[in-house]
Protein backbone atom coordinates (compact mmCIF):
# COMPACT_ATOMS: atom_id res chain seq x y z
CA UNK A 1 0.00 0.00 0.00
CA UNK A 2 2.54 2.07 -0.59
CA UNK A 3 2.01 5.69 -1.86
CA UNK A 4 -1.58 5.39 -0.72
CA UNK A 5 -2.85 8.74 0.41
CA UNK A 6 0.91 10.13 0.72
CA UNK A 7 1.37 14.07 0.76
CA UNK A 8 4.28 16.42 1.63
CA UNK A 9 3.95 19.90 2.29
CA UNK A 10 7.36 21.80 1.97
CA UNK A 11 9.67 23.69 -0.55
CA UNK A 12 12.31 22.59 -3.07
CA UNK A 13 14.62 25.24 -1.50
CA UNK A 14 13.80 23.83 2.32
CA UNK A 15 16.47 21.85 4.04
CA UNK A 16 14.12 20.60 6.30
CA UNK A 17 12.02 19.65 3.53
CA UNK A 18 14.26 17.81 1.48
CA UNK A 19 15.03 15.69 3.79
CA UNK A 20 11.63 14.28 4.28
CA UNK A 21 11.62 13.66 0.19
CA UNK A 22 15.22 12.05 0.17
CA UNK A 23 14.30 9.73 2.71
CA UNK A 24 10.39 8.86 1.34
CA UNK A 25 12.29 8.10 -2.10
CA UNK A 26 15.05 5.90 -0.11
CA UNK A 27 12.03 4.01 1.13
CA UNK A 28 10.82 4.04 -2.64
CA UNK A 29 7.46 5.40 -1.03
CA UNK A 30 5.03 7.52 -3.59
CA UNK A 31 4.21 10.98 -2.48
CA UNK A 32 2.78 14.24 -4.11
CA UNK A 33 4.55 17.26 -3.16
CA UNK A 34 2.86 20.58 -2.70
CA UNK A 35 4.94 23.29 -2.93
CA UNK A 36 4.09 26.14 -0.26
CA UNK A 37 5.59 29.81 -0.34
CA UNK A 38 6.77 29.15 3.50
CA UNK A 39 9.19 32.22 3.06
CA UNK A 40 5.68 34.56 2.64
CA UNK A 41 4.13 35.78 6.39
CA UNK A 42 0.59 34.93 5.04
CA UNK A 43 0.85 31.65 5.34
CA UNK A 44 -1.82 28.85 2.78
CA UNK A 45 -4.62 27.87 4.56
CA UNK A 46 -3.80 24.48 3.81
CA UNK A 47 -0.31 24.69 6.16
CA UNK A 48 -1.95 26.57 8.82
CA UNK A 49 -4.47 23.72 9.27
CA UNK A 50 -1.78 20.68 8.74
CA UNK A 51 0.49 21.96 11.37
CA UNK A 52 -1.53 24.90 13.93
CA UNK A 53 0.88 24.62 16.04
CA UNK A 54 3.90 26.19 13.98
CA UNK A 55 2.85 26.94 10.80
CA UNK A 56 5.62 25.74 9.09
CA UNK A 57 6.52 23.04 6.37
CA UNK A 58 7.45 20.02 5.87
CA UNK A 59 4.75 18.50 7.13
CA UNK A 60 3.86 14.47 5.97
CA UNK A 61 0.08 13.73 5.18
CA UNK A 62 -0.55 9.98 5.27
CA UNK A 63 -3.86 8.66 5.78
CA UNK A 64 -5.25 12.17 6.92
CA UNK A 65 -3.27 12.49 9.46
CA UNK A 66 -0.83 15.47 9.94
CA UNK A 67 3.54 15.19 11.02
CA UNK A 68 5.04 17.78 11.76
CA UNK A 69 8.67 18.86 12.58
CA UNK A 70 11.63 16.95 9.78
CA UNK A 71 12.92 14.83 12.55
CA UNK A 72 9.62 13.52 13.97
CA UNK A 73 9.15 13.03 10.56
CA UNK A 74 11.83 11.21 9.39
CA UNK A 75 11.34 8.61 12.82
CA UNK A 76 7.83 8.37 11.48
CA UNK A 77 8.44 7.53 8.09
CA UNK A 78 10.77 4.83 9.53
CA UNK A 79 8.34 3.13 12.02
CA UNK A 80 4.76 3.67 9.52
CA UNK A 81 6.93 1.48 6.46
CA UNK A 82 8.29 -1.24 8.06
CA UNK A 83 8.69 -3.74 4.64
CA UNK A 84 10.30 -0.58 2.40
CA UNK A 85 13.47 -1.44 2.53
CA UNK A 86 16.36 -0.98 5.41
CA UNK A 87 15.72 1.91 8.25
CA UNK A 88 17.33 4.79 8.24
CA UNK A 89 17.84 5.14 11.90
CA UNK A 90 20.19 1.64 12.82
CA UNK A 91 18.73 -0.97 14.87
CA UNK A 92 21.15 -0.97 18.02
CA UNK A 93 19.35 1.65 20.87
CA UNK A 94 22.59 3.02 21.33
CA UNK A 95 23.61 3.48 17.90
CA UNK A 96 19.78 4.80 17.63
CA UNK A 97 20.39 6.88 20.34
CA UNK A 98 24.27 8.45 18.60
CA UNK A 99 22.38 9.19 15.26
CA UNK A 100 19.96 11.26 17.23
CA UNK A 101 22.49 13.33 19.27
CA UNK A 102 24.45 13.97 16.05
CA UNK A 103 21.25 14.93 14.11
CA UNK A 104 20.64 17.10 17.23
CA UNK A 105 24.27 18.53 16.98
CA UNK A 106 24.12 18.90 13.45
CA UNK A 107 20.24 20.80 13.57
CA UNK A 108 20.55 22.60 16.67
CA UNK A 109 24.28 23.87 17.17
CA UNK A 110 26.22 23.52 14.04
CA UNK A 111 23.89 24.65 11.45
CA UNK A 112 23.08 27.70 13.43
CA UNK A 113 26.33 28.58 12.91
CA UNK A 114 26.30 29.41 9.00
CA UNK A 115 22.93 30.73 9.59
CA UNK A 116 24.54 33.59 11.56
CA UNK A 117 26.94 34.35 8.57
CA UNK A 118 23.79 35.17 6.64
CA UNK A 119 23.17 38.03 9.02
CA UNK A 120 26.41 39.65 8.53
CA UNK A 121 27.30 40.85 12.27
CA UNK A 122 30.31 42.10 11.47
CA UNK A 123 31.64 39.01 13.76
CA UNK A 124 32.46 36.72 10.71
CA UNK A 125 35.84 35.52 11.74
CA UNK A 126 34.74 33.94 15.09
CA UNK A 127 31.48 32.34 13.30
CA UNK A 128 33.80 30.88 10.79
CA UNK A 129 35.56 29.60 13.22
CA UNK A 130 33.22 27.93 14.86
CA UNK A 131 32.09 26.40 11.61
CA UNK A 132 35.49 24.64 10.50
CA UNK A 133 35.59 23.31 14.48
CA UNK A 134 32.07 21.95 13.93
CA UNK A 135 33.30 20.50 10.72
CA UNK A 136 36.05 18.57 12.19
CA UNK A 137 33.70 17.60 15.18
CA UNK A 138 31.49 16.18 11.99
CA UNK A 139 34.77 14.51 10.45
CA UNK A 140 35.39 12.44 13.51
CA UNK A 141 32.05 11.38 14.04
CA UNK A 142 31.43 10.20 9.99
CA UNK A 143 34.78 8.21 11.03
CA UNK A 144 33.34 6.81 14.15
CA UNK A 145 30.09 5.53 12.20
CA UNK A 146 30.93 4.96 8.94
CA UNK A 147 33.18 2.59 10.02
CA UNK A 148 34.84 2.91 7.03
CA UNK A 149 31.85 2.70 4.76
CA UNK A 150 30.51 5.09 2.56
CA UNK A 151 27.79 6.68 4.87
CA UNK A 152 27.07 7.65 8.08
CA UNK A 153 24.76 4.65 8.20
CA UNK A 154 27.48 2.51 6.78
CA UNK A 155 26.57 0.72 3.34
CA UNK A 156 23.13 2.47 2.94
CA UNK A 157 22.13 6.45 3.49
CA UNK A 158 21.16 6.28 7.13
CA UNK A 159 19.50 9.13 9.40
CA UNK A 160 22.75 11.00 9.82
CA UNK A 161 23.34 11.27 5.85
CA UNK A 162 20.12 12.84 5.17
CA UNK A 163 20.15 15.11 7.76
CA UNK A 164 23.68 16.72 7.62
CA UNK A 165 23.08 15.59 3.38
CA UNK A 166 20.00 17.79 2.95
CA UNK A 167 22.13 21.17 4.06
CA UNK A 168 24.66 20.69 1.40
CA UNK A 169 22.66 22.93 -1.03
CA UNK A 170 22.51 25.67 1.36
CA UNK A 171 26.32 24.75 2.20
CA UNK A 172 27.50 24.88 -1.04
CA UNK A 173 25.92 28.85 -1.23
CA UNK A 174 27.64 30.14 1.49
CA UNK A 175 30.80 28.91 0.03
CA UNK A 176 30.09 30.61 -3.08
CA UNK A 177 28.63 33.96 -1.14
CA UNK A 178 31.45 33.94 1.73
CA UNK A 179 34.11 32.76 -0.66
CA UNK A 180 34.93 29.81 1.93
CA UNK A 181 36.07 26.63 1.23
CA UNK A 182 33.81 24.03 3.95
CA UNK A 183 34.08 21.11 2.52
CA UNK A 184 37.79 20.94 2.07
CA UNK A 185 39.19 17.62 1.05
CA UNK A 186 42.49 18.20 2.61
CA UNK A 187 41.05 19.10 6.49
CA UNK A 188 38.20 17.25 5.90
CA UNK A 189 38.66 14.17 3.53
CA UNK A 190 35.61 11.92 5.17
CA UNK A 191 32.98 14.23 4.91
CA UNK A 192 34.01 15.70 1.30
CA UNK A 193 34.10 12.61 -0.79
CA UNK A 194 30.97 11.34 1.81
CA UNK A 195 29.08 14.76 -0.03
CA UNK A 196 29.99 13.77 -2.93
CA UNK A 197 28.43 10.35 -2.76
CA UNK A 198 25.60 11.79 -1.20
CA UNK A 199 24.71 14.55 -3.50
CA UNK A 200 24.72 11.64 -6.72
CA UNK A 201 22.91 9.11 -4.81
CA UNK A 202 19.81 8.59 -6.44
CA UNK A 203 17.19 9.30 -3.56
CA UNK A 204 18.95 13.13 -2.78
CA UNK A 205 20.40 14.30 -6.68
CA UNK A 206 16.96 15.38 -8.13
CA UNK A 207 15.79 16.96 -4.60
CA UNK A 208 18.93 18.32 -3.45
CA UNK A 209 18.79 21.83 -4.83
CA UNK A 210 21.11 23.66 -7.20
CA UNK A 211 24.35 25.88 -6.03
CA UNK A 212 22.71 28.53 -8.82
CA UNK A 213 18.96 28.70 -7.95
CA UNK A 214 19.63 28.73 -4.61
CA UNK A 215 21.15 31.55 -4.73
CA UNK A 216 18.62 33.07 -6.50
CA UNK A 217 16.23 32.11 -4.49
CA UNK A 218 18.23 33.85 -1.38
CA UNK A 219 18.82 37.24 -3.35
CA UNK A 220 14.91 36.92 -4.08
CA UNK A 221 13.70 36.41 -0.55
CA UNK A 222 16.38 38.82 1.07
CA UNK A 223 14.68 41.72 -1.66
CA UNK A 224 10.96 40.72 -0.29
CA UNK A 225 12.27 41.14 2.93
CA UNK A 226 13.53 44.92 2.44
CA UNK A 227 10.61 46.04 0.25
CA UNK A 228 7.99 44.78 3.05
CA UNK A 229 9.94 46.56 5.46
CA UNK A 230 10.68 49.88 3.68
CA UNK A 231 7.88 52.39 3.74
CA UNK B 1 30.73 -0.25 39.28
CA UNK B 2 26.72 -0.14 38.77
CA UNK B 3 25.50 -1.04 35.65
CA UNK B 4 23.94 2.21 34.86
CA UNK B 5 25.09 5.38 36.53
CA UNK B 6 23.72 9.17 35.98
CA UNK B 7 25.44 12.22 36.49
CA UNK B 8 23.50 14.85 37.73
CA UNK B 9 22.16 18.13 39.57
CA UNK B 10 19.43 17.68 42.28
CA UNK B 11 17.76 20.64 41.01
CA UNK B 12 17.61 19.94 37.26
CA UNK B 13 14.33 19.13 35.71
CA UNK B 14 16.22 17.19 33.12
CA UNK B 15 18.27 14.68 34.92
CA UNK B 16 14.61 13.94 36.81
CA UNK B 17 13.39 12.80 33.42
CA UNK B 18 16.20 10.52 33.28
CA UNK B 19 15.74 9.45 36.35
CA UNK B 20 11.43 9.20 36.20
CA UNK B 21 12.63 6.61 33.23
CA UNK B 22 14.74 4.51 34.94
CA UNK B 23 12.30 4.34 37.65
CA UNK B 24 9.72 3.41 35.33
CA UNK B 25 11.69 0.80 34.43
CA UNK B 26 12.83 -0.37 37.60
CA UNK B 27 16.12 -0.06 36.70
CA UNK B 28 18.96 0.16 39.42
CA UNK B 29 21.24 2.96 38.99
CA UNK B 30 23.57 4.98 41.09
CA UNK B 31 23.82 8.48 41.14
CA UNK B 32 26.62 10.88 40.97
CA UNK B 33 26.23 14.82 42.18
CA UNK B 34 27.83 17.22 40.05
CA UNK B 35 29.05 20.69 40.69
CA UNK B 36 28.32 22.70 37.97
CA UNK B 37 30.58 25.26 39.06
CA UNK B 38 33.89 23.28 39.00
CA UNK B 39 32.96 20.15 36.39
CA UNK B 40 34.40 16.46 37.03
CA UNK B 41 36.58 15.47 34.55
CA UNK B 42 34.33 12.68 34.05
CA UNK B 43 31.79 15.02 33.20
CA UNK B 44 34.07 16.61 30.45
CA UNK B 45 35.14 13.50 29.05
CA UNK B 46 31.89 11.94 28.60
CA UNK B 47 29.90 15.20 27.40
CA UNK B 48 32.66 16.98 25.77
CA UNK B 49 30.33 19.33 23.40
CA UNK B 50 27.93 20.47 25.74
CA UNK B 51 29.50 19.86 28.81
CA UNK B 52 26.25 19.53 30.62
CA UNK B 53 23.75 17.09 32.47
CA UNK B 54 22.46 14.57 32.46
CA UNK B 55 24.85 11.90 31.73
CA UNK B 56 24.18 8.49 31.46
CA UNK B 57 26.52 5.66 31.48
CA UNK B 58 25.10 2.03 30.69
CA UNK B 59 27.69 -0.25 30.84
CA UNK B 60 30.29 1.36 28.23
CA UNK B 61 27.28 3.32 26.34
CA UNK B 62 27.98 7.19 27.73
CA UNK B 63 24.07 8.93 26.27
CA UNK B 64 23.74 12.55 26.65
CA UNK B 65 20.43 14.75 26.20
CA UNK B 66 17.53 13.96 28.44
CA UNK B 67 15.24 12.77 25.57
CA UNK B 68 17.54 10.56 23.49
CA UNK B 69 18.58 8.94 26.87
CA UNK B 70 14.63 8.31 27.56
CA UNK B 71 14.22 6.89 24.11
CA UNK B 72 16.91 4.88 24.84
CA UNK B 73 15.93 3.49 27.75
CA UNK B 74 12.31 2.89 26.42
CA UNK B 75 14.39 0.81 23.41
CA UNK B 76 16.40 -1.18 26.42
CA UNK B 77 14.32 -1.88 28.95
CA UNK B 78 10.82 -3.82 29.63
CA UNK B 79 8.39 -2.47 31.60
CA UNK B 80 5.58 0.22 31.57
CA UNK B 81 6.21 1.97 27.94
CA UNK B 82 7.51 5.71 28.17
CA UNK B 83 6.45 5.89 24.15
CA UNK B 84 3.08 4.87 22.45
CA UNK B 85 3.32 1.81 20.24
CA UNK B 86 1.22 3.10 17.44
CA UNK B 87 4.19 5.03 15.17
CA UNK B 88 1.32 8.22 14.67
CA UNK B 89 1.03 8.55 18.04
CA UNK B 90 5.01 8.24 18.95
CA UNK B 91 5.25 10.46 16.51
CA UNK B 92 2.51 13.38 18.16
CA UNK B 93 4.30 12.45 21.26
CA UNK B 94 8.04 13.29 20.26
CA UNK B 95 6.53 16.26 18.56
CA UNK B 96 4.85 17.70 22.12
CA UNK B 97 7.94 16.98 23.74
CA UNK B 98 10.68 18.79 21.25
CA UNK B 99 7.60 21.60 21.68
CA UNK B 100 7.82 21.84 25.17
CA UNK B 101 11.70 21.72 25.27
CA UNK B 102 11.87 24.46 22.97
CA UNK B 103 9.90 26.66 25.16
CA UNK B 104 11.54 25.70 28.36
CA UNK B 105 14.25 28.60 28.14
CA UNK B 106 11.27 31.72 27.38
CA UNK B 107 8.96 29.91 30.49
CA UNK B 108 11.96 30.15 32.78
CA UNK B 109 12.75 33.48 31.54
CA UNK B 110 9.68 34.82 32.04
CA UNK B 111 9.87 34.51 35.44
CA UNK B 112 12.60 36.21 35.57
CA UNK B 113 12.40 38.93 33.52
CA UNK B 114 11.10 42.41 33.96
CA UNK B 115 9.47 44.93 31.91
CA UNK B 116 8.57 44.84 28.27
CA UNK B 117 10.69 41.53 28.02
CA UNK B 118 8.93 40.17 31.03
CA UNK B 119 5.27 41.15 29.40
CA UNK B 120 6.48 39.66 25.66
CA UNK B 121 7.40 36.45 27.23
CA UNK B 122 4.39 35.72 29.42
CA UNK B 123 2.35 36.08 26.52
CA UNK B 124 4.84 33.31 24.82
CA UNK B 125 4.65 31.67 27.86
CA UNK B 126 0.79 31.73 27.73
CA UNK B 127 0.64 30.56 24.27
CA UNK B 128 2.44 27.77 24.63
CA UNK B 129 0.93 26.49 27.78
CA UNK B 130 -2.62 26.70 25.87
CA UNK B 131 -1.83 24.53 23.06
CA UNK B 132 -0.71 22.07 26.56
CA UNK B 133 -3.68 22.74 27.51
CA UNK B 134 -5.84 21.55 24.39
CA UNK B 135 -3.88 18.60 24.44
CA UNK B 136 -4.91 17.59 27.93
CA UNK B 137 -8.85 17.70 26.72
CA UNK B 138 -10.41 14.46 28.89
CA UNK B 139 -7.15 13.00 29.75
CA UNK B 140 -5.69 12.56 32.98
CA UNK B 141 -2.05 12.36 31.75
CA UNK B 142 -0.56 13.08 27.83
CA UNK B 143 0.38 9.66 27.94
CA UNK B 144 -3.64 8.80 28.57
CA UNK B 145 -4.20 6.60 31.52
CA UNK B 146 -0.36 6.73 32.52
CA UNK B 147 2.50 8.88 32.00
CA UNK B 148 4.49 9.11 29.23
CA UNK B 149 7.37 10.56 27.28
CA UNK B 150 5.37 14.36 27.07
CA UNK B 151 4.55 13.87 31.39
CA UNK B 152 7.94 13.51 32.31
CA UNK B 153 9.37 15.98 29.37
CA UNK B 154 6.85 18.49 30.91
CA UNK B 155 7.92 17.97 34.62
CA UNK B 156 9.16 20.97 34.68
CA UNK B 157 5.74 22.77 34.16
CA UNK B 158 4.53 20.69 37.40
CA UNK B 159 7.60 20.92 40.09
CA UNK B 160 9.72 24.26 38.78
CA UNK B 161 7.89 26.00 37.03
CA UNK B 162 4.45 26.16 39.41
CA UNK B 163 7.65 26.41 41.89
CA UNK B 164 8.97 29.48 40.86
CA UNK B 165 5.27 30.74 40.77
CA UNK B 166 4.94 30.48 44.79
CA UNK B 167 8.72 32.21 45.39
CA UNK B 168 8.23 34.82 42.61
CA UNK B 169 4.68 35.21 43.17
CA UNK B 170 3.98 34.52 39.35
CA UNK B 171 0.70 34.66 38.07
CA UNK B 172 1.71 32.93 34.74
CA UNK B 173 -0.10 29.73 34.82
CA UNK B 174 -3.13 29.59 37.27
CA UNK B 175 -6.31 27.30 37.77
CA UNK B 176 -8.38 30.16 36.36
CA UNK B 177 -6.89 30.35 32.91
CA UNK B 178 -5.37 26.41 32.53
CA UNK B 179 -7.65 24.11 34.87
CA UNK B 180 -6.35 21.08 32.35
CA UNK B 181 -2.59 21.77 33.23
CA UNK B 182 -3.24 22.38 36.58
CA UNK B 183 -5.19 19.33 37.62
CA UNK B 184 -2.76 17.28 35.48
CA UNK B 185 0.32 19.04 37.65
CA UNK B 186 -0.92 17.95 40.85
CA UNK B 187 -1.95 14.71 39.50
CA UNK B 188 1.72 14.25 38.23
CA UNK B 189 3.41 15.71 41.61
CA UNK B 190 0.59 14.00 43.87
CA UNK B 191 1.35 10.84 42.60
CA UNK B 192 3.54 9.25 45.24
CA UNK B 193 5.72 7.03 42.86
CA UNK B 194 6.50 10.66 41.11
CA UNK B 195 6.97 12.70 44.30
CA UNK B 196 10.12 10.47 45.36
CA UNK B 197 11.28 11.92 41.94
CA UNK B 198 10.47 15.48 42.44
CA UNK B 199 13.15 17.70 44.25
CA UNK B 200 11.85 18.91 47.75
CA UNK B 201 9.73 21.91 47.45
CA UNK B 202 10.73 23.89 50.19
CA UNK B 203 14.59 23.46 49.33
CA UNK B 204 13.85 24.13 45.40
CA UNK B 205 11.74 27.63 46.37
CA UNK B 206 14.49 28.45 48.77
CA UNK B 207 17.24 27.92 46.18
CA UNK B 208 15.38 30.43 43.95
CA UNK B 209 14.91 32.73 46.49
CA UNK B 210 18.92 33.13 46.88
CA UNK B 211 19.01 32.97 42.69
CA UNK B 212 16.64 35.74 42.92
CA UNK B 213 18.78 37.83 44.97
CA UNK B 214 21.75 36.87 43.31
CA UNK B 215 20.07 37.92 39.75
CA UNK B 216 19.14 41.38 41.08
CA UNK B 217 22.19 42.23 42.76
Amino acid sequence: MAGSGVKVLGSWSSPYSNRVQITLNLKSIDYEFIEENFYMSNKSERLVEANPVHKKIPVLIHDEKAISESLVILQYIDEAWTSNGPTILPSDPYDRAIARFWASYIDDKWFPWLKELEKASGDEGAIVGNIFEGLMVLEEAFVKCSKGKDYFGGDNIGYIDVVLGSYLGWIKVIETGFGLNLLDETRIPGLTRWAQRFCSHDAAKDVVPQTDKLVQFFMMVQATKTNSSSG
Amino acid sequence: MAEVQVYGVWCSAFVRRVEMGLKMKRVEYEYIEEDLKNKSDLLLKYNPIYKKVPVMLHNRNVLVESLIILEYIDEVWEGPPILPKDPYERARARFLAKFIDDKLPSMWKACWSAGEEREKLIVETREALKILENELKGKKFFGGDSIGLVDITANFIAGWFLGLHESVGLQIMTQENFPNLMKWAEEYSGNSFIKENMPDKEKLVAHYKILKTGAQS
